[in-house]
């Protein structure tokens, strides 16, 4: 068990506007490890970096580093250097000068200085660059020598803020590579930021997931990625099929039109949120499988299909080596290994909705009246009412899908069955208090989740009423 | 401690630069000849300032000069500076380079140079004003070719060959596509042409007629000499024109913030 | 395709001409002046009359004195200012900024006027304190020529930089010695061309504040009043020579941009 190198205790960060950029942040990192922050743009992440290098001080919160906090150090204390995202070379020094410019704060003979530069242009692969200006530099090239002007000063960690963001895709994965190695010769702790899932899941030992400020999940790459702790991380690491469902019995699982056995021992009646990875779902005959479907779609991806199937509301994305045709009638079943059940957080539904050929909104054949332009980032309304994209190009209603999502608080229960968007059957009811909480089994081999004060029956025909300003879209895929 | 000490200094910077002027617009309206001694409250500074014949057409003249001389040179400066952009390297450095003369060149410089050439070599009498106007336009119009460069330079080559591919003559293509792209700088240049001119006394003193007075040179003369009258309805004049600068950046600014607001 | 790039083309052809008529020729005239004599003929004397001449000689000097303690001021005054503005999170930043700025759009010489009031009130006689007086009337006019060059510069540094090299060690003071003073060098070039010319040759804030010392411009502005166009020439030439010096010197340093002078109006 390596010791702790750094750790962050309760750090919140509120900026003067009021906005919570990171809040209640707990972490610790092992001397050594190359620990990334994963997250979408505006999670937090790049703060969070920011006030370990010291350039960002918390507003609540301790950093302990070697169990010293020091949260209100300036960045000239620490121990720690960084790697910036456009490398931050100095313009106006020589690739020597800016690799010498840490050890000259500290004051090194020059003798030393000039070994050490020679010693880390070695390690970056890019012997006698010492007289070279930065800007005859290559991007890659600026990485390397941003690198080394921060290893150069042995820091005990050395923060990586989307260093390979500004590459292209084969560079990306060439340093990538490097980075990796470096970092075990080097035996310095990484910590690293990025978007990118791909490339934390390539290089890190740890992954710490964030969204909104908080951390959703901590573990290895292979923890994130098969045992993801909500639909977030489920969403945003690889590509995945996430259901709401509800547990019917010991192991088993309704969600997606059928039940499914899974390994989860979950409560029956327990809501839940179920996540199945496009490559665990296998295609079969109708017969065998837990559900059925016709195939909409298939992409050719380069290594593997990319297949859609239509299953009453539901779809399903699945990669295969072997493509049905489009319109086959094929049976989906899953591995119970590969299906991940999450107690589901809010249970907010969420469900398929149809651009029609007017490109206005539909759901069960009824159209939603709102604005299809606001949810399509920088889409507007043509003269004959088609949509066109930020690039001016026309959308193709069939190629496009849009996700709404509504909290089962908004959704209204009826007997007028026609006054709703959909109607169904009553097929759980748990008390929770001061409601009820319904779970109604639509024909759309649809479960969604309503709660209401008063008490229906089991077995209750009802209908659905959703107020269209109560959902949030989502652009799902073109 | 740093903030308070940064934000004196900053209010110190605009004392210098503001005292004199307000102290002179606060003293417009008083019956004062000399700033100290305040006395009574008065417009007759403001009556002389718009009744004189004298300062009334030295003021038209300045601005009539002003526009005509920006005009041109917007008109030159523009046409020059797609004509530069479009051009072999050699001709595009060329004038760029000759571009360059009049704006790092001293004032005094130019004026006497044109002086020379068009007064004393070719002949042309000052009183005909094209020395004058030649002049102004040659302090102007290096401005003009230097706002809208940049402009045709961040411009996306293409839309040019598109609006061709679309059927555009090239005259169409230019009218209707480069011109729009550039506009803004041709405005800014415009304006700063205007600006140029109207601050200019050099240019004008080595080229205007005798019997002609811009703002600048007519102050200059004034202050020279001893009529108090005069004097005092320059200091007005200063008011009217710190009022109008004053408007025209709050303009401006609201102008920007509902651009930015509608965004 | 030939045909309509000539059309673009010769948009250009009347400024090239403007330029070649009213920029290329009067300077070619101007040198043709400076070394003829009323007869016409060559000589050397305008040239060598300056150079030995101790009253021109003087006037020279004098004209640098006053230039560059002119600029060192105005540098001393709108570096800080520049500095704070650029760093600043006022509210209205933008509104601030042009507060500096806007005393450039007022006629220079009624802002001189107004100086001169306020300096008679403190000084009484303005002609006992000539050096002063010239060198805080072009302090006042240029100042703001200053401030706006350095200010662009400072306001689009990286602020990574600063954070990388706090991050390797340096504390504020370094950090601003070494990184930010030295990139902001393009903008206090372009400031001092914009300054330190002006003040060796913009003679009539000089004449407004009862000045009757002499610098470069006045020479120009007395050899016109005497019809000498020879004299003037010379003087002008070697104002033409200071420029060319100035910009060699200053070659590379100025902003991608290329244009030292007169960008910073823009």
């Amino acid at each position: 068990m390596r010791e702790k190198i750094i750790e962050l205790q309760n750090i919140t960060k509120t900026y003067d506007n009021g906005f919570t950029a990171v809040s209640d942040f707990n972490l610790y990192v092992k001397r050594g490890e190359f620990i990334t922050f994963l997250g979408p743009s505006g999670c937090g992440k790049t703060t969070t970096l920011r006030m370990i290098a010291g350039f960002e001080l918390p507003t609540e919160g301790k950093i302990l580093l070697n169990g010293k906090d020091i949260a209100n150090l300036p960045p000239y204390e620490r121990p720690i250097n960084t790697v910036f995202q456009r490398y931050a070379l100095f313009p106006h020094m020589n690739i020597y000068e800016n690799i010498a410019f840490g050890l000259r704060q500290k004051k090194m003979s020059e003798d030393v200085i000039k070994k050490k530069v020679k010693k880390v242009l070695e390690l970056v692969d890019l012997e006698g660059f010492e007289k070279r200006s930065v800007a005859t530099l290559s991007g890659g090239q600026q990485q390397r020598i941003a690198i080394a002007r921060a290893v150069v000063n042995e820091p005990e960690i050395l923060l990586l803020d989307e260093p390979l963001g500004a590459l292209d895709l084969k560079m990306r994965k060439e340093m990538q590579l490097e980075l990796k190695e470096m970092h075990e010769r080097l035996g310095i702790t990484f910590i690293y930021v990025t978007h990118d899932q791909e490339e934390a899941l390539t290089m890190s030992d740890t992954i710490v997931v964030m969204s909104k400020g908080k951390i959703q999940q901590i573990g290895t790459p292979e923890d994130i990625y098969n045992e993801p702790k909500n639909a977030f991380v489920a969403d945003f690491i690889g590509e995945s099929n996430i259901f709401n469902g509800i547990m019917t019995g010991k192991l088993k699982a309704r969600f997606g039109g059928g039940e499914f056995e899974c390994v989860d021992d979950i409560e029956e009646g327990t809501l839940i949120t179920a996540v199945v990875r496009p490559e665990d779902v296998i295609i079969t005959t109708p017969q065998e499988g837990t559900i059925r479907g016709t195939v909409t779609s298939v992409i050719f991806k380069g290594i593997h299909y990319e297949i859609v199937v239509e299953s009453g509301k539901n779809e399903m994305v699945i990669q295969s080596v072997r493509a049905p045709k489009v319109g086959e009638y094929v049976g989906m079943k899953v591995d119970p290994d590969n299906i991940h059940i999450m107690i589901a957080e809010d249970n907010t539904n969420y469900f398929m909705v149809d651009i029609n050929s007017d490109h206005r909104l539909e759901f069960n054949g009824k159209i939603l009246d709102t604005s299809v332009t606001k949810i399509i980032k920088g889409s507007r309304r043509l003269e004959n009412g088609s949509i066109a994209d930020s690039a001016g190009e026309v959308i193709d209603p069939q190629r496009t899908k849009i996700s709404a999502a509504i909290h089962p608080r908004n959704i209204q229960m009826t007997d007028d069955i026609s006054a709703g968007n959909v109607d169904g059957y009553i097929s759980n009811l748990i008390y929770k208090g001061d409601h009820y909480s319904y779970v109604i089994h639509t024909d759309l081999d649809q479960d969604f989740i309503a709660d209401d004060e008063y008490l229906w029956n089991m077995g209750d025909h009802v209908g659905l009423i959703m107020p269209v300003d109560k959902m949030t879209f989502k652009l799902v895929r073109k | 401690m740093i903030k308070q000490l940064s934000r004196i200094f900053i209010l110190f910077v605009l004392v210098i630069l503001y005292a004199p002027i307000l102290i002179l617009t606060v003293y417009s309206f008083t019956n004062a000849t000399n700033i100290g001694a305040i006395r009574g409250f008065s417009l007759h500074n403001y009556v002389t300032l718009f009744t004189t014949p004298e300062l009334r057409d030295m003021i038209i003249g300045t601005v009539v000069l002003a526009l005509v001389a920006a005009l041109l040179a917007t008109i030159l400066g523009t046409m020059g500076a797609i004509g530069a952009f479009y051009s072999k390297r050699q001709v595009s450095s060329m004038i760029d380079t000759l571009n360059q003369v009049p704006v790092v060149n001293a004032d005094v410089v130019t004026g006497f140079s044109i002086c020379i050439l068009l007064v004393v070599v070719l002949g042309i009498s000052k009183d005909t004003f094209i020395p004058l106007v030649i002049g102004h336009v040659t302090l102007c119009a290096p401005f003009v070719y230097l706002s809208v460069i940049p402009k045709l330079k961040q411009m996306d080559a293409s839309i040019y060959e598109a609006a061709l591919d679309l059927g555009a003559t090239p005259q169409t293509a230019l009218r209707k596509i480069v011109i729009p792209q550039i506009a803004s700088g041709i405005v800014s240049g415009f304006s700063l042409a205007v600006t140029l001119s109207l601050d200019d006394y050099f240019i004008a003193t080595y080229t205007k007629p005798a019997t002609f007075d811009t703002i600048s040179t007519y102050v200059v003369n004034a202050t020279k000499g001893a009529q108090t009258t005069i004097k005092t309805a320059l200091w007005a004049l200063s008011a009217v024109i710190f009022v109008i600068v004053v408007l025209f950046v709050v303009v401006s600014n609201l102008r920007a913030e509902n651009e930015e607001a509608a965004d | 395709m030939h045909a309509l790039k000539l059309t673009r083309k010769s948009l250009g052809i009347p400024y090239a001409l403007f330029l070649l008529l009213f920029v290329a020729a009067p300077l070619i005239v101007l040198v043709y002046y400076a070394f003829t004599n009323g007869q016409g003929q060559f000589t050397v004397s305008n040239l060598t009359g300056f150079f030995t001449d101790p009253n021109t000689l003087g006037t020279l000097c004098y004209s640098f004195a006053i230039a560059v303690t002119t600029t060192v001021v105005c540098l001393l005054l709108a570096y800080p200012t520049a500095y704070i503005l650029a760093k600043s999170n006022f509210k209205r930043k933008s509104v601030v900024v042009m507060l500096f700025i806007m005393p450039m759009w007022i006629n220079f010489s009624l802002r001189i006027t107004a100086l001169k009031e306020i300096l008679t009130l403190i000084e009484g006689n303005l002609a006992y304190y000539p050096f002063l007086n010239a060198v805080i009337g072009m302090t006042y006019d240029f100042l703001p020529f200053m401030i706006l060059p350095i200010y662009n510069t400072i306001v689009k540094l990286d602020e990574s930089l600063i954070e990388a090299a706090k991050d390797l060690g340096a504390d504020e003071r370094s950090a601003f010695f070494k990184i930010t003073l030295p990139l902001s060098v393009p903008g206090i070039v372009s400031g001092i061309a914009m300054v330190f010319l002006p003040a060796m040759t913009n003679y009539v804030v000089l004449d407004m504040l009862y000045n009757s010392t002499y610098i470069m411009g006045s020479l120009i502005g007395s050899y016109f009043a005497a019809y000498n166009w020879h004299g003037g020439s010379m003087i002008a030439l070697i104002l033409l020579g200071i420029i060319c010096a100035f910009t060699l010197a200053t070659k590379g340093m100025e902003d991608e941009d290329g244009s030292a002078a007169g960008g910073a109006l823009l």
